[in-house]
């Protein structure tokens, strides 16, 4: 058994190559641990001391924005870039957890933890966002959406380590929005989730849309046959509800039963299209969606 | 195995020698000796374990006390002014804002980063910033009044 501490990335892939297991907040790791989902490695590198892997890069890459790893849910949720141009993700962060799983959980660990449910997976989606994976052999960069393989599993090689998250410029006049259906509003893990990025057309109508799922599959769903999808928010908004709904493959659990989060996701995929409408028409709706616009529980 | 390192608490430098898949929060009780800290749930749910990291809210119950290492920790002992309690101390008594009391030492960290942060909430804030934090007694309108009282009161000062 062993712990250490990595200064630098390279440490930590080192480590990694010989079998150590990265750790950032532990938010999942720990919790994990103790319900017997996954017994806490025996060997450990912490990864949340390497220098710069929290910061944020405006402007990388061609206009887009750069996650380090260890962003934090909370600087996600106050960074005035990612919360005006890329509402979708910091929808989602500002409703992961609690303020205390906001300032421990990180990007990094949040995707690639590779829950089904998980908050921020939908935007990224949407956001058209790339993970990138290095190793000691070298370095790749992975569509989001080709990353997940299964609840809790990812296409990773056990000696790779997400050191960033991609977010490409987004096109002009576009906005994007996350909300989910809950039952309280902290704490909580979303029933449904839906995330829409919508461009719009010089007329007001909808000239372009994407839409993801979270918590009624394996893995975030992404909706597709939307490439042909044009006209106004309303009629939109209607058939990316119906596609939502009959795309989804959901499971009867504690939390709900798939009748029910077959419905209720075509209903918040609708409205995230209305809400990412309103936001790409220069509306200001603050972050999160869900509570601005009082959906979910009830405060 | 165990590794001894030290941890930073509330200003004072503690040896320890733990195991390394020991949660913050037995170490603070157990081996520092601190038990104003709270076990609620022990599953990142209720917030009764709620220490501050760096200045920044962690549930001890679900971190892993050797990644303390290195940073200050800050326990509800540690908010005490002197011999004094700390005015958000104060108000949670004056206002009725302390029943059974077990969530109160959570409470009073998760306030004091939110308070950090944000020096005049309004009620909404006070409440985002408490929604890690579960009271069973109060209905938390006594605590969200506590919390705002203080917020004048350190801003008036």
């Amino acid at each position: 058994m062993s712990f250490t501490i990595a200064r630098t990335v390279e440490d930590a892939l080192a480590a990694i190559a010989a079998g150590a297991r990265p750790i950032a907040g532990g938010t999942d790791l720990v919790v994990g641990a103790r319900h017997g989902k996954a017994a806490l490695p025996a060997d450990l590198v912490a990864i949340d001391r390497i220098a710069g892997l929290d910061e944020i890069t405006v402007g990388a890459g061609n206009g887009g924005v750069t996650l380090g790893a260890n962003v934090s849910h909370h600087a996600i949720e106050h960074h005035p870039v990612l919360a005006g141009s890329y509402s979708a993700l910091a929808d989602g962060s500002a409703l992961v957890g609690s303020p205390a799983t906001r300032h421990v959980g990180t990007i990094g660990g949040n995707v690639m933890n590779a829950s089904p449910a998980m908050d921020t997976g939908a935007g990224l989606v949407v956001l058209g966002a790339e993970v990138e994976l290095r190793s000691v052999h070298g370095t790749r960069r992975v569509p989001i959406g080709e990353l997940w393989s299964g609840p809790g599993r990812t296409i990773a090689q056990p000696d790779e380590l997400c050191v960033a998250v991609h977010l490409p410029q987004p096109a002009p006049n576009s906005g994007s929005a996350y909300l989910r259906l809950e039952y309280r509003r902290a704490m909580e893990i979303a029933v449904v989730g839906a995330a829409a990025n919508i461009t719009l057309a010089a007329d007001g109508t909808v000239a372009a849309v994407r839409v993801a799922l979270s918590a009624v599959g394996p893995t975030i769903v992404s909706v597709t046959g939307l490439d042909t999808l044009v006209g106004s928010v309303d009629d939109v908004a209607d058939a990316v509800a119906a596609a939502a709904s009959e795309q989804a493959t959901p499971i009867s659990d504690v939390r709900a039963s798939d009748r029910y989060r077959r419905h209720t996701v075509g209903v918040m995929a609708r409205r995230a299209v209305v809400a990412a409408a309103r936001r790409a028409a220069g509306e200001t709706i603050a972050i999160p969606v869900n509570r601005t616009l009082g959906i979910g529980a009830a405060s | 195995m165990s590794e001894s390192i030290i941890l930073s608490v509330n200003g004072m430098q503690y040896p320890v020698t733990i195991d390394q898949g020991r949660n913050l929060l037995s170490v603070i009780r157990g081996e520092v000796g601190l038990t104003g800290t709270k076990e609620g749930c022990d599953d990142c749910e209720c917030g009764a374990c709620m220490v501050l990291l760096d200045g920044q809210p962690v549930n001890s119950c679900s971190y892993l006390a050797m990644q303390a290492q290195g940073r200050e920790i800050t326990t509800v002992e540690g908010v005490l002014i002197g011999d004094a309690m700390h005015p958000l101390q104060r108000n949670l008594l004056a206002a009725g804002g302390v029943q059974c009391g077990f969530c109160t030492p959570g409470m009073i960290m998760s306030a004091t980063a939110l308070l950090q942060r944000t020096p005049a909430p309004t009620e909404e804030e006070v409440r985002v910033g408490l929604s890690g934090n579960l009271c069973r007694c109060t209905g938390y309108t006594k605590i969200v009044e506590a919390v705002q009282r203080t917020a004048a009161e350190l801003q008036g000062s």
